[in-house]
């Protein structure tokens, strides 16, 4: 009994955390249409505020509390400044990548200047717990549950009694109307960016605190969970984030006391996904809405692909086949087997959102799952690596597209938000479900890539292996585009309404373009696996999916030889320019920033 | 009696209401095989909300629809693309980035068999596997459609052939609606439903679309026409019904409709007494 109110108090406490971050994402999207990705970031950001405010000028509680909103506020208004603004008249996925591009760069920052090592964050308030009933509580909670209080009060004030506050009710519900009333948009955009970075920020800190802990990994987690408890309560419905929230900090709170802490996660990104199934709208509004819009503009940017000629691709190809027969370094070789791998990889996603327009943050679990099915297959049941390869490429077809298949009734935002979560549940059940995965330990002995029982050892088989392959996936995904089902791809990406209208099943299609692609992914994880020898389930993570979305936007959605340019040029420009390590991640996000922002239709052009 | 045996298509009660609105309020409708209706109403009349309803790209609250003597109220709107049902949309849905002759080649979609046996569960992997490989059945098909296109385009003079290969969204407003109505005819429609074909055509365009309209319906076509140009209804109509606030407030030949003292106060009255009118709706 006292333990069941223990976990309610801190579920509650949880929940009210997790209702700072997620009002801010339905303030945001209420007046924009945009899930925030970079509200983590500012929390993050908040966090280590909070740290410098406490540890290095060892501020009082009030003061690092009005010290973290202000600093934090000041990021949100930079980011609607400089990254979001100038897209505002540009195609919808625009502004979806920018706020990608813009959390990976601030996380990264975070990383570069604080390093990934987790620092203590020392709770400025007494350690003392009072008897609640059979509970306790703790002057912390208090604090917490407070702060969520007194913000959601003046958030009250603000949108009920204020000019500004009228002035944000009316651009959420017509934008458009606002405008012609003399609403100043920008400002309102300022406001409510400003407010969710200063309550996101409070609330990295109080959990910082909380834990007694920061560390960088703290942001995604902090996006997830606050897009988890946005959905729910329905997006851009404030009252209904803060119920979603408080909801998801319970379930979480309980599942844990059922089944233990690493399952934590799961609980949220379950709920997320059969929220988004069975009520996309959330829990409260009505299933039934009007049907949308058209919608005016489309969600790529409309742009004619380069034509390279066939024979040039014919002498890349070949140029690229003969070159270990020159001396080149290993170092080359290797890095062109990384490029020929993160090629399929951006040949899958390129597919699936270029073409087919699902822009998936989850990919990185189609490579797991590949790389787990083929090391498993070789070590356990003794089959052949490159029978076991393309078992990887057809279990990730299979599984990946039976994962992702919750989310075809999903547009946009929502896509990348259930493939994010379902990216993470891969991850998670495969750390968890130790008779089969080992668990945290990971597999290692992965046997050596082999043809025909011959073993690819040397760098030089394994370049030719991996290029052949790569080669082989792109020509039949060239093959595909140029079918009925290319057109019909294209189609239901461009307008999915007017698509059904005219016989096509979004989820036969997805299905398609999702069995297609998850082959290519799975394919690559397996090669990687039996490359490395030694994979576990951190082997794959969201930086390979962030790393794989840059690829594709810098080679153009949808364009097949792009993907394999973009590969080259993201895994070979660094080391031509002896990038360090660290910095390359920093890299990729601002390359992403900048294409978005300068060159949407990437360099060879969408398809 | 005659007339309803014979109905291809039969809306019955059939609402749809949005919160306190009632868009689409107890329409019954008989629509008989080559029979061209028009449905005309002020903007807001909840027309098409009808069109939504009928092509299932929304579903009613109350009646239902059949087609062909079937009941088809709530089927989604692939499966009655398959019946044979086809529309153009009001602000236009064209696909942007997708050539003219890829956005008519959608339309025949539910036409293609080579490519996309009717097998259950491993049907999709059929598809992908017969695109990929491409056996001389499959590319016969996509070759006699092609040609089928462009016997369809040709319909539209030299509006649209010329631009066959150029993506949708460089095309004029003009000719996306007519791409619309290409697509719609490459479904080979036993039934076509058409929202406003000529929004934002000049008189010439308007002109050269009810020529087009007028040939559809000598060979035989069934269609449900959206128009607010009240000469080419009157012109090629066989009745006309007009909806208001949700209602049908009048129905029958185009002569009589426009005499109708409810449709006279159905589009003036708006303008004239708005708010009373409101009100004792209320």
């Amino acid at each position: 009994m006292s333990s069941w109110l223990d976990h309610t108090i801190n579920g509650l406490i949880v929940g009210n955390v997790y209702a700072l971050v997620a009002v801010g994402l339905a303030l945001i999207f209420g007046v924009s249409r945009l899930i925030n990705f970079a509200q983590g970031s500012i929390y993050l950001v908040g966090a280590y505020i909070g740290w410098i405010a406490v540890v290095q000028l060892h501020t009082p509680l009030p003061l690092t509390i009005i010290v973290v909103a202000v600093a934090a506020a000041i990021v949100g208004l930079i980011i609607e400044r400089f990254g979001l603004r100038p897209l505002q008249n540009s195609v919808r996925i625009a502004p979806l990548l920018a706020t990608i591009g813009i959390s990976f760069v601030l996380d990264q920052l975070v990383m570069l200047i604080f390093s990934p090592n987790p620092r203590a964050l020392p709770s400025q308030l007494p350690d003392v717990r009072f008897q609640v009933g059979g509970g306790t509580i703790g002057p912390l909670d208090l604090l917490i549950a407070g702060v969520g209080l007194t913000s959601a009060l003046l958030l009250f004030v603000f949108l009920r009694y204020t000019k500004l506050g009228w002035a944000v009710r009316a651009t959420a519900q017509d934008r458009d109307a606002a405008m012609q009333m003399g609403v100043d948009v920008n400002r309102v955009n300022q406001a409510v960016f400003g407010i969710a970075a200063a309550l996101g920020g409070v609330s990295g800190m109080l959990v910082g605190m909380y834990y007694n802990q920061i560390d960088t990994a703290m942001s995604l987690q902090a996006t997830l969970k606050g897009v988890v408890a946005e959905v729910v309560g329905g997006a851009g419905n404030v009252p209904g984030a803060v119920i979603g929230s408080l909801l998801l900090g319970l379930v979480e709170s309980y599942g844990v006391a059922v089944l233990g802490t690493s399952y934590r996660n799961l609980f949220a990104f379950l709920l997320l996904v059969v929220v988004l199934v069975v009520r996309p709208n959330g829990l409260f509004v009505s299933a039934r809405q009007a049907p949308p819009e058209p919608l005016t503009g489309t969600f790529i940017a409309p742009s004619r692909p380069v034509n390279i000629p066939r024979w040039a691709l014919l002498v890349a190809v070949a140029g690229f086949a003969i070159l270990p027969l020159f001396p080149v370094s290993f170092y080359v070789l290797q890095t062109l087997i990384n490029a020929w791998l993160l090629g399929m990889l951006g040949l899958s996603l390129t597919l699936v959102a270029g073409t087919m327009g699902q822009v998936s943050l989850g990919h990185a679990a189609l490579l797991a799952i590949g790389a787990y099915t083929s090391a498993l297959l070789s070590l356990v049941l003794a089959v052949p690596a490159g029978l076991a390869v393309i078992g990887g490429g057809l279990m990730s077809a299979a599984l990946g597209t039976l994962l992702i298949s919750p989310s075809f009734r999903l547009r946009g935002h929502y896509v990348s938000i259930a493939t994010l979560a379902i990216g993470e549940i891969v991850a998670l059940v495969i750390l968890n479900w130790e008779s089969v995965t080992r668990g945290p330990i990971g597999i290692s002995g992965i046997p050596p890539l082999a043809l025909f029982g011959y073993d690819l050892i040397s760098p030089t088989s394994v370049y030719w292996f991996s290029l052949a392959v790569m080669v082989v996936l792109a020509l039949l995904q060239g093959r595909l585009l140029t079918s009925h089902l290319g057109r019909s791809f294209r189609a239901i990406r461009d307008d999915d309404i007017a698509a059904r209208a005219y016989g096509l099943s979004l989820n036969r299609y997805k299905s398609i373009a999702f069995i297609f692609g998850g082959f290519a992914a799975g394919v690559s994880g397996g090669i990687a696996a039996h490359l490395y020898s030694y994979i576990n389930h951190e082997t794959f993570n969201t930086q390979q999916s962030i790393l794989a979305l840059t690829v594709v936007i810098l080679g153009g959605l949808g364009n097949v030889v792009g993907a394999i340019v973009g590969s080259v040029a993201l895994v070979g420009l660094p080391e031509v320019f002896r990038i360090a390590a660290e910095y390359r991640i920093l890299i990729y996000g601002i390359v992403l920033l900048l294409l978005v922002r300068f060159r949407p239709q990437g360099l060879l052009g969408t398809v | 009696m005659e007339k309803q045996l014979h109905a291809m298509l039969s809306l019955r009660g059939l609402t749809r209401r949005f919160g306190g609105l009632t868009a689409v309020d107890a329409i019954d409708l008989d629509l008989a095989r080559g029979e061209l209706i028009s449905i005309i109403g002020p903007n807001g009349a909840g027309k098409t909300t009808l069109f939504n309803l009928v092509t299932g790209l929304d579903r009613p609250d109350a009646g239902t629809v059949s087609f062909e003597g079937q009941d088809i109220t709530g089927l989604p709107p692939e499966r009655l693309a398959a019946e044979g049902i086809a529309r153009t949309f009001q602000l236009g849905r064209v696909f942007g980035n997708l050539s003219v002759m890829d956005n008519v080649l959608i339309g025949a979609h539910t036409r293609l068999r080579a490519v996309k046996p009717a097998v259950p569960v491993i049907g999709p992997l059929l598809e992908l596997g017969l695109a990929l490989l491409r056996p001389s059945r499959v590319r016969a098909e996509e070759e006699r459609l092609r040609e089928e296109v462009k016997a369809i385009l040709a319909r539209f003079g030299e509006r649209l052939l010329p631009r066959i290969d150029q993506p949708a969204y460089s095309l004029s407003y003009a000719n996306r609606r007519r791409v619309e109505i290409a697509r719609a005819l490459a479904l080979k429609p036993r039934l076509l439903l058409l929202d406003e074909p000529t929004a934002g055509m000049n008189p010439t365009e308007t002109a050269e679309m009810q020529g087009l309209v007028a040939e559809l319906k000598a060979e035989g076509l069934t269609i449900l026409l959206i128009e607010h140009k009240l000469e080419m209804v009157m012109r090629l109509s066989d009745r006309v019904i007009v909806m208001d606030e949700g209602k049908k407030i009048a129905e029958g030949p185009g002569e009589q409709v426009r005499t109708d003292p409810k449709v006279i106060e159905a589009y003036l009255g708006h303008g004239l007494s708005g708010t009373t009118e409101q009100e004792s709706a209320a």
